[in-house]
C-alpha cells in the first residue's frame, strides 16, 4: 500500500491512483523517422529495473493530475524531488 | 471444580470467581474466565486436540500462543468457524467446538489410514503421481483428504466484520516488558501511540515466568503501566489482537478478535503508522526426534506458560529436553506447581554447573551430552527413550506423560521481514536476528535476540524515545524498573536426532506435517536452495508460517549439506502472520458491494420493467433483456429485434464513453489519436473513428462530433470508456503537454436514451420537440440541440443497430423522465425497451464491430476489412509506425468474416475454433459471435479467419465442444448492405 506523493495534492493513498507503467522518453513526434529496432524498443521495451525506475502515476480518483515519479522497486521508496508534471 | 483434575489450587490470571461451562467434541467441560480454549482443556486433562494435515497423526498442544500448529479446532453451533488456534481462543461460557481434519473423531480417525501407506506418501508425492490426466483431476480429492477446518456455508447472524483506518505516530507491536516501556516513553512524550498485543492479557513472557520488577510481582507493574497507558487520551491499546502484516510505507493491518461490541466478531484495522516499534518477542522452536509430535510433547517455554499464567499442570510426570539454559527456569517451574520430572535431558556435553548444582539442590537429574531418541505412547506420550549422543543405541526408558523441548530461541522477525528487512545470523545464538530495517522501524527485546529481562525493559524505553523523536517528539528513555541480574543465555545447535536402525517420523514442521526424510529426499532430488526446499516440501508454509519449524528446517538442511546455517539463509515471511478471517477483510462490503456496479438513471426503471440485468462491459449493470411472462429469452431477443426493425425501440446507452476535447489543438489532437482525419469536418457533423495503441492494433472505435469550431464530443465504446480515458489523459498531460487542448470526461454527466427504428421519428414528434427532424434538416451522422419533451437535449443521429437512430442525452438529472417521456409517446407506435442481447444480435446483421469480439486486442483496421479508415496522408497517429511495419511483412492474417450455416439453424457458442479440415489441432480462427436474426429467418456468425477475404465463398469446419460444424465463408455483413435503412 504505497503512499503515492502527488506533486498537486501531496502523499495520498494508492488506492486513488492508477498505475500508468513505465515513464519512457516522450513518444517521438515524428515516428515515421525512426529505425524499426529504435521504434520497436520504445513500443515493447522495458528496462524493469531492479532499482530506480521513473513511472506513471495518475491521480484518478483525486485531482486528475497524471506524472511521472521515480521509485526504487527494491524498497519502493520514492525520490523524493523526482515527480514531473509537465502540465 | 474438581472435575479439572489438573488444575493448580491458586496463581494465574484466571478468574475463579467465574466458572464456564464448554464443549469439546461433544464432552461437557468446565474452565474459568482467562482460559484459552488449549488451557482450559489440559486443565481436563484432555491432550489429544487433533489429527495431522497430512499422516492424519494424533497431534496435541505443542505451544501456548501464536506458535500453536497442532490445536486448530473448529467452531460449532451458532458461531461456525473453521481453524481457530485452541491457544488463542478465550473461553467463554457454552463455547463448542471439534477438532479438524478428521472423522468421525481425533481417537478413531479412518484418515488415519494414512499412516500405513505413509512411507508410501513423502514430499512431493502428489505431484509426481497425480500427473494423468491431469493434476486438477485428482487435486479435489487431495485436498478434501488433507483439508482442515471447513468454511461456514453462511455469513454469521447477527455478527458483523469492520474496518477502520487510524493513524498514529508511533504503532507498538507487543506489550510485553519492551513493548511496555516502548509505549510508556512514548506516550509519556505526547506522541500518538498504538499499542497491539496479541495475548488475551498483556505482559507477555512476564505472564508464563515468575519474575519480579521493582521487588514486587513483574505482573504488578504490568497494570500498573498499562493502567497509565489506558488513561492517556493519546493511546490507543488492542488487546487480543494481531499486527498481521507490514506493507511497504508504514502501512500496516491489525486483525482485533474481541473488540468491545459483542455485535462485532472482528475488526481489521488499516493503520499508517509514523514510527514502528516492534517488540514483537521470540518463540522457541521443538527439537526434532523420532515421534516428536505425540501429545503431550511440548515446548517448555508452554508448559511454563500453563502453570503460571493458567494455574494448569500440563502432565503429571515430565521430562526436559534442552541444548540451551532456559528450560532451567521452566523445570523449576514445573517443579513448584507439582509436576514430578523425571529427568533434564541437556544434549550439551557440559552444561553450565551452577544450573546443574540447582537441579541438583531439588534433587532432579540432569543427563549431560544426552537426547531423546524416541517417544513411546498412543495417542498420547507413555514413555520416553533416552540415550548419550555419543551412543544412540544405548537406550534406557523413562516413562511420562509430558515432554518440554527446548531447542533454543528465535527471534519473531516475520514482521520484519514482511516491511522488506532481511535477517541474518547470528552463531552465538544459533537462530536468526534483524538486520538493516528498510521502514522507519524501531526493535526492541527479544526480536533483537536479547533475551534477558533487563535488555528487554532498557531496549524498550530507547527504542520509544528513538520513535517519538523521530515522529517529533522531544523524549528520553524512561529509567527502567528494578529487576534480577540477567542470566546468560548459551546454547549449543543441535538441528536433529537421528538414531540408527528403522525410520521413524521425525517432524521438523509439524504444521505441514514435513519430517525430516522429506528433507533429505528434497535435498537428494536436487532441491538444495532453501527456497526450493520450502516448495518442495511445504515446509514453511500454511497457517503458522514456519513460526516453530522454520529455524528447524534451515538447520537441518545446513547440517545435511554441511554449510552454514546462515549461509543458507531464510525464506520469506508472507502476511499474514496469524490466521485472519476473509469477513475481517470483506467487512461491511461483502458479496456484489466488494467491486460495485455502475448504474445509470434508468437502472431502477430497467429492474422495476422486470429486465433481466447483468454487467455488460466495466461494471455497468445494465439490462440483457426484458422478458415477458412466459417468455424465454430467446423469444424476449427476437421480439425486441423485431420492434427495432419493423417499429421502434429504445435503448439506454448512458454507459457509453464521452469526452469533451476542447482547445484550439484539438483538430491535431484528434489526428494523433485516431486513424483517419479530422480537420474538414464541419461543426455539427460526426464521424467515425478507429484508435489504434502504439502496437498498431485497435483499442477502441466510436464516432466523435465537432460541436464547435474548437470543441469536440468522442465517444468510446463502454467497455473501452476506462482505457481511452487513461489515453487521452496520458497524451495530454505527460507525452505531448504543449498541444493546448484539455479533455473532461462526461460519461455520466449525460444520460442517454436511443430512439431507433423506422418509426424513431414519429416517437420523437409525439414526444414533442422542436428540432427539426426532417433528414434534409437533420441528416445521419449530425447533432442537433434542442427540446424534447420540454427538457434540453442534445440529439446524435447515429446508430448501431442499422436503422434510424436518435441518441437523445440529456443531463443525467433528466434521464429517466426523458426514458419515461419517450415510452409514454412511443405507446402507440409500439416501442420496446431494448437490451443489450437485442442490441447485440442487430450488430451482427450489420457486421458492426464489438470490443472484445472482433476487436480483441490482436486485431488491426485491415484484418477489420477498414483500411480504409488509414489515413495514408497523415504525418503521424498513433499506431502508424507499426501498422506499417506489419503490412511490411506481408504475413497472413486472420481476417473479419461472416459465417453462414446449410441448415440456417445452427448456433455456435462464440469463441468456437475453426481448424483446417475440422481436424483436432491447430486452430486458423475461431467465431467471435453467432446469433439467431428474426430478421434473416436464419442464424448469422462473425469471426475471425486466417486469410479470411480470399476464402469467401470457402467451406470451414468450426469445433464448439463435441463436435464439428461445417459453414460457409461470406461477408460480414448481413442486412441492409447499402445502408440506406439507417440513412433514412
Amino acid at each position: 500500500m504505497h503512499l503515492v506523493p502527488c506533486p498537486w495534492c501531496g502523499e495520498r493513498h494508492e488506492s486513488e491512483f492508477a498505475y500508468a507503467g513505465e515513464k519512457k522518453s516522450p513518444r517521438p513526434l515524428d515516428a515515421g523517422s525512426l529505425a524499426d529496432d529504435v521504434w520497436i524498443d520504445y513500443v515493447i521495451g522495458r528496462a524493469n529495473p531492479r532499482g530506480v525506475t521513473r513511472e506513471k502515476w495518475w491521480h484518478v480518483r483525486g485531482c486528475g493530475l497524471m506524472f511521472s515519479i521515480e521509485r526504487d522497486t527494491r524498497s519502493h521508496e520514492f525520490v523524493a524531488g523526482s515527480a514531473e508534471a509537465p502540465r | 471444580m474438581s472435575a479439572e483434575a489438573m488444575r493448580l489450587s491458586q496463581g494465574g490470571v484466571i478468574d475463579r470467581s467465574r466458572p464456564l461451562r464448554f464443549r469439546f467434541n461433544g464432552a461437557e467441560l468446565s474452565g474459568f474466565a482467562g482460559d484459552t480454549l488449549a488451557s482450559a482443556l489440559l486443565a481436563n486433562d484432555v491432550h489429544l486436540v487433533g489429527r495431522s494435515f497430512k499422516y492424519h497423526r494424533p497431534r496435541g498442544i505443542l505451544g501456548a500462543g501464536y506458535e500453536d500448529t497442532g490445536a486448530l479446532v473448529q467452531l460449532v453451533g451458532t458461531e461456525d468457524a473453521p481453524n481457530r488456534l485452541a491457544t488463542r481462543l478465550p473461553l467463554r461460557e457454552g463455547l463448542a467446538a471439534k477438532s479438524v481434519n478428521c472423522w468421525p473423531g481425533p481417537r478413531f480417525d479412518l484418515g488415519a489410514a494414512a499412516q500405513l501407506v505413509a512411507r508410501l506418501l513423502p514430499a512431493g508425492f502428489y505431484y509426481k503421481t497425480f500427473m494423468w490426466p491431469h493434476w486438477h483431476a485428482f487435486e479435489p480429492f487431495i485436498r478434501r483428504a488433507a483439508g482442515l477446518g471447513t468454511a461456514p456455508r453462511r455469513a454469521p447472524v447477527d455478527l458483523h466484520y469492520e474496518n477502520r483506518n487510524h493513524h498514529c505516530d508511533v504503532l507498538v507491536a507487543g506489550a510485553g516488558p519492551a513493548g511496555l516501556m516502548a509505549a510508556l516513553t512514548a506516550a509519556r512524550a505526547g506522541a500518538r501511540v498504538l499499542l497491539v498485543d496479541d495475548g488475551l492479557a498483556p505482559g507477555g513472557r512476564l505472564l508464563a515466568e515468575c519474575t519480579m520488577l521493582d521487588d514486587r510481582p513483574a505482573l504488578e507493574w504490568v497494570a500498573r503501566t498499562v493502567a497509565e497507558l489506558d488513561a492517556m487520551p493519546g493511546v490507543v491499546r488492542l488487546q487480543d489482537a494481531s499486527v498481521w502484516a507490514y506493507h511497504e510505507h508504514n502501512f500496516l493491518n491489525v486483525v482485533e478478535r474481541s473488540p468491545r461490541q459483542k455485535w462485532i466478531a472482528q475488526r481489521n484495522w488499516k493503520i499508517r503508522a509514523g514510527q514502528v516499534v516492534l517488540a514483537t518477542g521470540a518463540l522457541e522452536r521443538p527439537l526434532v526426534f523420532p515421534n516428536n509430535d505425540r501429545p503431550g510433547v511440548m515446548l517448555a517455554s508452554a508448559a511454563q506458560c500453563f502453570v503460571n499464567a493458567y494455574a494448569v499442570r500440563p502432565g503429571r510426570r515430565a521430562v526436559l529436553f534442552t541444548n540451551n539454559d532456559s528450560a532451567y527456569a521452566a523445570v523449576l517451574d514445573l517443579a513448584d506447581a507439582g509436576v514430578e520430572i523425571m529427568a533434564l535431558v541437556d544434549a550439551r556435553t557440559d552444561p553450565p554447573a551452577e544450573l546443574v548444582a540447582r537441579l541438583g539442590g531439588r534433587g532432579i537429574e540432569a543427563l549431560a551430552g544426552h537426547a531423546v531418541v524416541d517417544v513411546g505412547g498412543a495417542p498420547r506420550v507413555h514413555d520416553v527413550d533416552v540415550a548419550p549422543l555419543a551412543d544412540l543405541s544405548a537406550r534406557r526408558r523413562i516413562p511420562c506423560d509430558l515432554v518440554c523441548l527446548s531447542g533454543g530461541w528465535n527471534p519473531t522477525v516475520h514482521l520484519l521481514s514482511q516491511s522488506g528487512g532481511r535477517p541474518r545470523w547470528a552463531e552465538s545464538l544459533q537462530t536468526f536476528v534483524p538486520d538493516a530495517m528498510p521502514q522507519r522501524t524501531h526493535l526492541a527485546g527479544a526480536v533483537t535476540g536479547a533475551f534477558d529481562l533487563a535488555s528487554c525493559l532498557r531496549q524498550g524505553a530507547a527504542a520509544g524515545a528513538a520513535a517519538a523523536l523521530a515522529a517529533g517528539f522531544a523524549a528520553t528513555p524512561l529509567a527502567c524498573p528494578a529487576q534480577a541480574p540477567a542470566e546468560p543465555y548459551r546454547i549449543t545447535p543441535l538441528w536433529f536426532v537421528a538414531p540408527p536402525g528403522r525410520r521413524t517420523k521425525a517432524f521438523v514442521d509439524l504444521q505441514s506435517d514435513v519430517t525430516l526424510d522429506d528433507l533429505r529426499l528434497a535435498i537428494r532430488e536436487g532441491f538444495s536452495a532453501i527456497e526450493h526446499v520450502k516448495r518442495f516440501t511445504t515446509a514453511g508454509m500454511g497457517v503458522d508460517q514456519g513460526k516453530t519449524g522454520n529455524v528447524n528446517v534451515i538447520g537441518a538442511v545446513a547440517d545435511v549439506l554441511g554449510r552454514r546455517p546462515g549461509d543458507i539463509g531464510t525464506t520469506t515471511f508472507r502476511p499474514p502472520y496469524v490466521p485472519v478471517e476473509f469477513g475481517a477483510i470483506a467487512a461491511k462490503r461483502p458479496g456484489p458491494l466488494v467491486f460495485l456496479y455502475r448504474r445509470t438513471p434508468m437502472t431502477k426503471w430497467h429492474e422495476k420493467a422486470g429486465a433481466v440485468m447483468y454487467e455488460a462491459g466495466a461494471r455497468w449493470r445494465r439490462p440483457g433483456y426484458y422478458p415477458r411472462s412466459g417468455e424465454t429469452m430467446q423469444q424476449a431477443i427476437d421480439r425486441e429485434c423485431c420492434a427495432v426493425r419493423k417499429a421502434v425501440g429504445i435503448y439506454d446507452g448512458s454507459p457509453l464513453g464521452k469526452f469533451e476535447i476542447a482547445g484550439p489543438d484539438a483538430v491535431r489532437f484528434l489526428d494523433l489519436m485516431y486513424t483517419n482525419a479530422w480537420g474538414d469536418l464541419a461543426v455539427g457533423h460526426g464521424r467515425y473513428g478507429m484508435m489504434l495503441s502504439d502496437d498498431g492494433l485497435v483499442l477502441d472505435d466510436g464516432v466523435s462530433f465537432r460541436t464547435g469550431e474548437d470543441r469536440w464530443l468522442m465517444m468510446s465504446s463502454t467497455g473501452g470508456a476506462d482505457a481511452v480515458y487513461q489515453r487521452l489523459e496520458q497524451y495530454t498531460q505527460l507525452e505531448w503537454p504543449e498541444l493546448r487542448v484539455v479533455v473532461t470526461p462526461v460519461t455520466t454527466q449525460w444520460a442517454n436514451a436511443t430512439v431507433c427504428g423506422p418509426l424513431a421519428r414519429e416517437v420523437l414528434r409525439k414526444a414533442g420537440t422542436d428540432v427539426d427532424l426532417d433528414p434534409r434538416a437533420f441528416p445521419f451522422m449530425t447533432f442537433r440541440e434542442g427540446k424534447v419533451a420540454g427538457l434540453p437535449t442534445r440529439i446524435y443521429r447515429v446508430t448501431y443497430t442499422g436503422e434510424l437512430s436518435f441518441e437523445v442525452n440529456v443531463a443525467g438529472r433528466h434521464g429517466l423522465a426523458l426514458w419515461q417521456a419517450l415510452m409514454d409517446a412511443g405507446r402507440e407506435f409500439g416501442i420496446e425497451p431494448v437490451g443489450s442481447e437485442a442490441n447485440h444480435v442487430l450488430r451482427v446483421e450489420k457486421g458492426f464491430l464489438s470490443l472484445g469480439h472482433e476487436v480483441d486486442g490482436t486485431t488491426d483496421p485491415y484484418d477489420l476489412g477498414m483500411g480504409w479508415i488509414v489515413g495514408k496522408s497523415k504525418s503521424d497517429f498513433i499506431g502508424k509506425r507499426a501498422l506499417q511495419i506489419r503490412r511490411g511483412q506481408g504475413t497472413a492474417r486472420r481476417e473479419l468474416v461472416g459465417f453462414q450455416f446449410d441448415d440456417g439453424t445452427t448456433l455456435v457458442p462464440e469463441g468456437s475454433p475453426i481448424t483446417p479440415g475440422g481436424a483436432q489441432g491447430d486452430s486458423e480462427g475461431y467465431v467471435s459471435a453467432c446469433v439467431w436474426s428474426e430478421a434473416l429467418g436464419r442464424t448469422a456468425a462473425l469471426g475471425l479467419l486466417l486469410d479470411g477475404r480470399r476464402r469467401f465463398g470457402e467451406r470451414i469446419w468450426i469445433r464448439p465442444p463435441g463436435r464439428v460444424v461445417a459453414a460457409t465463408v461470406v461477408k460480414p455483413a448481413f442486412y441492409d448492405l447499402g445502408g440506406q435503412r439507417m440513412r433514412g
